[in-house]
C-alpha cells in the first residue's frame, strides 16, 4: 500500500509524541481503541481554565496512518477552544492525509480521541469543583 | 547497504541464475511445443520435459510419470482435492484438513462443501502450530476419502509429522495429500518414505520461476485416479490438459537438481542465518515472542511477535527489508492472521508478528543490517506506543477496559 507524503512525514517525524501526568487538574486523557482490534490512541490535552487547549501529547499503538492521524490532530487542536475541537470531524483528517478508504477507520479513532480526551477533562473538573464546594461549606 | 534487503523468502525467492541460464534456450530455439509429434521443435521441447520430470522425481524419489505439471501450488491443491472429491464420491464423500493449512487448501475445501460435493473436519493445532496425528487417526470415519495437511506452514514454519500420518492414512487405506510448497527443496521429502499419495508444489518457492508447479500422484500402492478439472487436450495422463509451460518445466527441473545436490549446505546456510537473527533481535529487545514451533520449523523461517508495536507500522518503519507482517492491516480483511489465532496468539500479539524468511541469497551481512533496523525501529514505536508505557507501569492490558466501538 502507498502512504501519501504527509501520512510518511507524520510516521518519520511524529509531532508531540509523549505524556502528561494524567493526574493534574488541567489535563484532559482520552485511550480509544483496543489491542486486538490493533490500533490504541492516547491522546492528552492541556486545557486552561478558560477552555482553550494549550498544549497536546499523543502515543498511538497502530499502523501508519493511526500514528500520522493522532500526531496531525495534535497539531491542529493546540490553540482551539473546547467547542472547536469538538467540532473537528474525521472526514478532515481524512482529508488532510489524504488516507485511503481502508484506513478511515484510523481518522474516526482520531475524532473519538479528542471527544474522550475533553469528555475526561470535564468530568474531572466537575468533579473537583463540587468537591471543592464541600469542603468550602 | 543501499539496496532493499530481501527477508520475504516464502512468498518467492530470486531465481538462481543457473536456473535461468536452463531455462533461455526453451524461449528461444527450443520453442516446440512438447505435444508435436512429428518434428524436431517439438522433440526438443519433449526431451527438455522428460529431464526436468527426472529431475523432479529424483528430489522427491517419484517415478517421472508421476509428476503432473500444472501453473503452481494453488492448482495443483485445486486439483488434487477436487479432482479426489470428485472421482471417488462413491466410495466417500470427507475430507480432513487442519486450520492452519495455506488458503488453496482451504477455500478449495469450502468451495467442496458449498457445492454439497464433500463435507470436511477442519483439525485443530496445539501452540507450536502442529497437528497431532492422532487427532487424525480419530477424525477418519468409513467415508473419508483424503486427508490433506501441509509438510510446512508458510507462516510460522511449524513441520507436521508428516511421516506419522502417512502411517495412518495408509492403515486406513486413505489418500494423502500433502501442499509441501514450503518443503520441497528446503528439507528432504521421499514419498514413499512418508506415504504420501498427492504433493503440491511449486519452482518460484525454490529460485525457479512464476507460473509452474507440479503435482505428484501415487502410482501405485494405490494407484490414485483424479478427475480433472480442465477439459482439452488430455496431457499429462488425461489429468490437466493444456499445453506445458516448457520453460517453466525446464526451470522447475533445474531448482529441484540444484536443491537436491545442494540441501545440506542450504539448510546449513539459512539454519545459521535464522540462529544470528534470532539471537541479535531477542538478545537486544524484551518482550518478544517466537511464534510456531521452536525446534520443528523450516530452517529460514522466524516469525516473532514484537509486543506493543504494530506490524504495519513496524514495516513502514523497514521500509528497506521486505519482510511479512500477520498484522491485519497488511490484509484485505482487516483481520489478523487466522494462523496465529488457530495457535491461540492472542489478537493484541497477532498484530505485531513479523515473518522473516531466510534464503539461499542472504548474507550474514543483511542479517546484522536488519538486525539493527528492527531494533532500532522496535524501540522508537515502543517510545511511541501507549501499550508499551502501559506495560511499564504495571497495568495488565489483556484485563485493562478498553474502550470499544
Amino acid at each position: 500500500m502507498a502512504y501519501s507524503d504527509k501520512v510518511i512525514d507524520h510516521y518519520e517525524n511524529p509531532r508531540n509524541v509523549g505524556s502528561f501526568d494524567k493526574d493534574e487538574d488541567n489535563i484532559g486523557t482520552g485511550v480509544v481503541g483496543a489491542p486486538e482490534c490493533g490500533d490504541v490512541m492516547k491522546l492528552q490535552l492541556k486545557i486552561t481554565n478558560e477552555g482553550v487547549i494549550e498544549d497536546a501529547k499523543f502515543k498511538t499503538f497502530g499502523c501508519g496512518s493511526a500514528i500520522a492521524s493522532s500526531s496531525y490532530v495534535t497539531e491542529l487542536i493546540k490553540g482551539k477552544t473546547l467547542d472547536q475541537a469538538l467540532d473537528i470531524k474525521n472526514t478532515h483528517i481524512v482529508e488532510e492525509l489524504s488516507l485511503p478508504p481502508v484506513k478511515i477507520h484510523c481518522s474516526v479513532l482520531a475524532e473519538d480521541a479528542i471527544k474522550a480526551a475533553i469528555s475526561d477533562w470535564k468530568k474531572r473538573k466537575g468533579a473537583a469543583e463540587p468537591q471543592k464546594k464541600a469542603v468550602n461549606e | 547497504m543501499k539496496r532493499v534487503v530481501y527477508m520475504d523468502n516464502h512468498a518467492t525467492t530470486p531465481m538462481d541464475p543457473r536456473v535461468l541460464e536452463a531455462m533461455l534456450p526453451y524461449f528461444t530455439e527450443k520453442f516446440g511445443n512438447s505435444a508435436s509429434r512429428n518434428h524436431q521443435f517439438g522433440w526438443d521441447a519433449e526431451a527438455g520435459v522428460d529431464k526436468a520430470r527426472e529431475q523432479i522425481a529424483q528430489l522427491i524419489n517419484a517415478k517421472s510419470k508421476e509428476i503432473v505439471f500444472t501453473s503452481g501450488a494453488t492448482e495443483s491443491d485445486n486439483l488434487a482435492i477436487k479432482g479426489v472429491a470428485e472421482f471417488y464420491k462413491e466410495k466417500g464423500d470427507h475430507i480432513i484438513t487442519a486450520t492452519t493449512e495455506h488458503k488453496a487448501v482451504l477455500d478449495t475445501c469450502k468451495a467442496l462443501e458449498r457445492t454439497g460435493k464433500a463435507r470436511v473436519t477442519y483439525l485443530e493445532v496445539d501452540k507450536t502450530g502442529a497437528i497431532d496425528p492422532d487427532d487424525v487417526r480419530k477424525a477418519i470415519t468409513d467415508k473419508t476419502v483424503l486427508v490433506s495437511i501441509m509438510s510446512a506452514n508458510n507462516e510460522i514454519g511449524t513441520l507436521h509429522p508428516l511421516r506419522e500420518i502417512g502411517k495412518i492414512t495408509k492403515e486406513k487405506g486413505v489418500l494423502f495429500h500433502t501442499d509441501a510448497t514450503q518443503s520441497v527443496g528446503k528439507l528432504p521429502v521421499d514419498v514413499d518414505a512418508l506415504g504420501i499419495d498427492l504433493m503440491s508444489f511449486t519452482a518460484h518457492k525454490i529460485y525457479g520461476p512464476k507460473g509452474c508447479g507440479a503435482l505428484y500422484v501415487r502410482s501405485k500402492g494405490p494407484r490414485v485416479r483424479l478427475t480433472p478439472q480442465m477439459d482439452g487436450g488430455g496431457h499429462e495422463r488425461g489429468m490437466r490438459s493444456g499445453t506445458l509451460n516448457v520453460p517453466g518445466i525446464v526451470g522447475l527441473g533445474a531448482a529441484c537438481e540444484i536443491a537436491d545436490s545442494e540441501m545440506a549446505a542450504d539448510t546449513a546456510h539459512t539454519l545459521a542465518l535464522r540462529q544470528r537473527l534470532h539471537t541479535g533481535l531477542f538478545g537486544q529487545l524484551d518482550e518478544l515472542y517466537l511464534n510456531g514451533h521452536p525446534t520443528e520449523r523450516l530452517p529460514g523461517n522466524l516469525n516473532v511477535s514484537f509486543a506493543y508495536v504494530e506490524g504495519e507500522s513496524l514495516l513502514m518503519g523497514l521500509k528497506d527489508i521486505a519482510v511479512s507482517s500477520g498484522s491485519a492491516c497488511t490484509s484485505a480483511t482487516l483481520e489478523p492472521s487466522y494462523v496465529l489465532r488457530a495457535l491461540g496468539v492472542g489478537e493484541d500479539l497477532a498484530h505485531t508478528s513479523i515473518r522473516f524468511g531466510l534464503g539461499r541469497f542472504n548474507t550474514e551481512e543483511e542479517v546484522d543490517y536488519v538486525v539493527e533496523r528492527v531494533v532500532h525501529e522496535v524501540r522508537r514505536l515502543r517510545d511511541m506506543s501507549p501499550l508499551y508505557e502501559m506495560a511499564k507501569e504495571g497495568i495488565d492490558i489483556k484485563t485493562y477496559n478498553w474502550v470499544r466501538e
